[in-house]
């Protein structure tokens, strides 16, 4: 960050707390939403809220940029209070959903508009130089004195993005920054945007409803849920080990299976599902026996064999994603699940086809004894 | 029913045609043709007294207009700020003020002011050092300016609220999250987006205050604008000359109606 470079720490990650909410809660006249967050933010990391819309992670990020102050709790950047410090005075930026560009600026001339913000102000000379080195880390080179709305939705992001990171934030605070781009180009921009958080040690934090989005770039994820934090943790963590159906739901897929526990004294606990069947599986957090669980088995967990071992089942729908095939099957009292075949497996047993019978197991470790909420 | 519409507009638009006709008319009657001539637009041009209402129209339309145009901005802006039922009550207000027949406000501005100055005058001249003659306050070109400016800030502050609405809310929030102080974020930010809507307010005011005769026959005092000498013209016949002038006032009213609507709708444009 010294001497206008961009490149100078490679190694960004160690554990100083940038920026934090202590018990944060927000109240929009009767409306809750966000609801007791706590967080900490370290320097360097990239970190995720996700959640379906209306959540509360767009709340949070906004408090985050002093547009909204807390109802209850703390917010410290940098070490300090600053609860109702205004936007201006934060060192932080945001890239904005719709962009936000200044229609009636050249790019170079909205990317320069924070550092001519700045008291005492700053030569001509040197903001015009940084604006071209932004421009050259967002590849856009040569476009400085183009209007926004000549530039494509893709550029536009580009611009959004130097806009910020050329005054070097302590947080770059992203809002659904992909929401607008299409598929292909949406991919293309979450690489580049980990690239660039590498590149540049900006500490990032990215509010998407995208799952894919956030597994795939994040450090670190929070999920939300009704105003809530439900779980923190890196996407590996959340995707082996959720502590709850809603986060195994909503982290990648899974099948769900209602039961109660009847044996604790194993390290794998039994539950009896609703059909009757006994089946074994690890517990995430405490349960007592007789408990009402769900457990959460990942299709692709699941073995599909002829003449096997397992639970018989119907082939509903098969469709074939290049490495897996992602059959959907009936059982006749468990219902429709969904089973993730390997390419490998599939050269085995050979490809099922609709109308089928087959037969279904897993390992017991693979599995979770989740709370059914 | 197309019929009935037809006869309407002819209704509307005939007397309007037939005024800037006559006033080629190279005779001297204003009711009979004799030829196209346009030397009744010089003999406007080169009476002195046409001249004078002229100039004074000009200068109050100008001034009442820049005066409607930043205060009504102003209060815009901060209209913008506020929620509730002060912001409901200022509202109603404010299209109250655009709906008054300008013969309210005319008989209302010249009591109030009226009032306010047989109150003050002796005042003022009591303060006044002894010998010299003390100023005193009288209807002129000054409550000609503040009248006009009262009723034509309600029409900037409706156009610039309709722009302030349409205005991106991330805008301002981008701004400020990029270190712009909120003055800064106004002149950078809002003031060049609600722009054109100030200056078709501009326009609109000019030309309102320009064409106004019932305001400011109220309030003119000595003071003699274009439409009160075409008014006082007219009690002693209708010329030519009186045509030509109405053609002149149409034709700028026009100009800056159309500048006025083509700037409303290139600013609306742009923030798509």
């Amino acid at each position: 960050m010294k001497n206008g470079g961009y490149a100078e720490d490679p190694n960004p990650a160690d554990d100083k707390t940038i920026a934090e909410l202590r018990g944060v809660t927000k109240r929009f006249g009767d409306v809750l939403a966000a609801s007791d967050l706590n967080i900490s933010i370290s320097e360097g990391e990239f970190l995720s809220f996700l959640g379906p819309s209306g959540c509360g992670k767009t709340t949070a990020l906004r408090m985050l940029a002093g547009f909204e102050a807390p109802t209850e709790g703390e917010v410290f950047l940098d070490g300090a209070l600053v609860n109702s410090l205004e936007p201006h005075h934060r060192p932080v930026n945001m890239v904005f959903q719709q962009y936000a560009l200044f229609p009636h600026m050249t790019v170079a001339q909205n990317i320069g508009y924070g550092l001519r913000q700045r008291r005492p102000r700053l030569p001509k000379a040197q903001i015009a130089e940084k604006v071209e080195k932004a421009l050259d880390v967002v590849r856009l080179g040569g476009f400085e004195d183009r209007k926004i709305w000549e530039m494509s939705g893709g550029q536009q992001q580009r611009v959004a993005l130097a806009r910020a990171i050329i005054n070097e934030p302590k947080l770059l605070l992203l809002d659904e920054p992909m929401a607008a781009l299409d598929r292909k180009l949406r991919k293309e921009m979450q690489i580049e945007l980990q690239d660039l958080q590498r590149q540049l040690g900006i500490t990032f934090v990215l509010v998407t409803h995208d799952q894919e989005e956030a597994l795939s770039m994040s450090d670190r994820i929070c999920i939300m849920r009704e105003g809530r934090i439900v779980q923190t943790g890196s996407p590996q963590e959340l995707y082996d080990r959720p502590t709850s159906r809603y986060v195994a739901d909503f982290v990648g897929t899974s099948n769900f299976f209602n039961g109660t526990v009847t044996d604790t004294s194993q390290p794998l606990y039994t539950v009896v599902l609703d059909n009757g069947l006994q089946v074994q599986a690890p517990p995430v957090g405490k349960f007592s026996d007789g408990q009402e669980v769900c457990i959460s088995v990942r299709p692709e967990q699941m073995k599909l064999h002829r003449n096997g071992e397992g639970q018989s089942v119907h082939i509903q729908n098969r469709i074939f994603l290049g490495e897996h095939t992602e059959y959907l099957v009936r059982h006749e009292t468990l219902g429709d699940f969904l089973v993730l075949s390997p390419r490998q497996s599939e050269m085995n047993e050979g490809p099922f086809s609709v109308g089928d019978m087959a037969q279904v197991s897993w390992e017991p470790g693979t599995t979770l004894i989740l709370d059914r909420k | 029913m197309r019929l009935y519409a037809a006869c309407v507009y002819l209704f509307l638009y005939i007397p309007i045609g037939v005024i800037a006709l006559f006033s080629f008319n190279a005779g001297r009657h204003a009711s009979q043709m004799q030829g196209f001539s346009t030397k009744w637009y010089g003999k406007a041009l080169s009476n002195p007294f046409v001249m004078d209402a002229l100039e004074t129209s000009l200068m109050v339309a100008f001034s009442s207009a820049l005066c409607a145009s930043v205060f009504g901005t102003m209060a815009a802006v901060a209209l913008q700020g506020i929620k509730g039922p002060v912001r409901t009550a200022f509202d109603m207000l404010i299209y109250i003020a655009v709906m008054i027949p300008g013969i309210v406000i005319g008989i209302a501005t010249l009591i109030g002011l009226v009032t306010v100055f047989d109150q003050l005058n002796p005042l003022i001249a009591t303060l006044w050092p002894e010998g010299f003659e003390p100023p005193k306050l009288r209807m002129g070109m000054g409550s000609l300016i503040a009248a006009h400016t009262m009723f034509l800030m309600a029409l900037v502050v409706i156009i610039v609220r309709a722009r302030l609405a349409g205005m991106d809310r991330a805008l301002t929030e981008a701004s400020s999250d990029l270190y712009a102080t909120p003055m800064g974020t106004f002149l950078q930010v809002t003031l060049p987006t609600i722009f054109p809507a100030i200056l078709a307010g501009f326009l609109l005011s000019f030309t309102f205050s320009f064409d106004d005769f019932i305001i400011a026959f109220f309030v003119a005092g000595s003071e003699t604008t274009l439409p009160i000498y075409v008014f006082s013209s007219i009690r002693r016949g209708v010329t030519p000359e009186i045509n030509a002038i109405g053609t002149m006032v149409l034709a700028i009213s026009l100009l800056l109606l159309i500048t006025a609507q083509l700037l409303l709708q290139r600013g609306a444009k742009k923030t798509r």
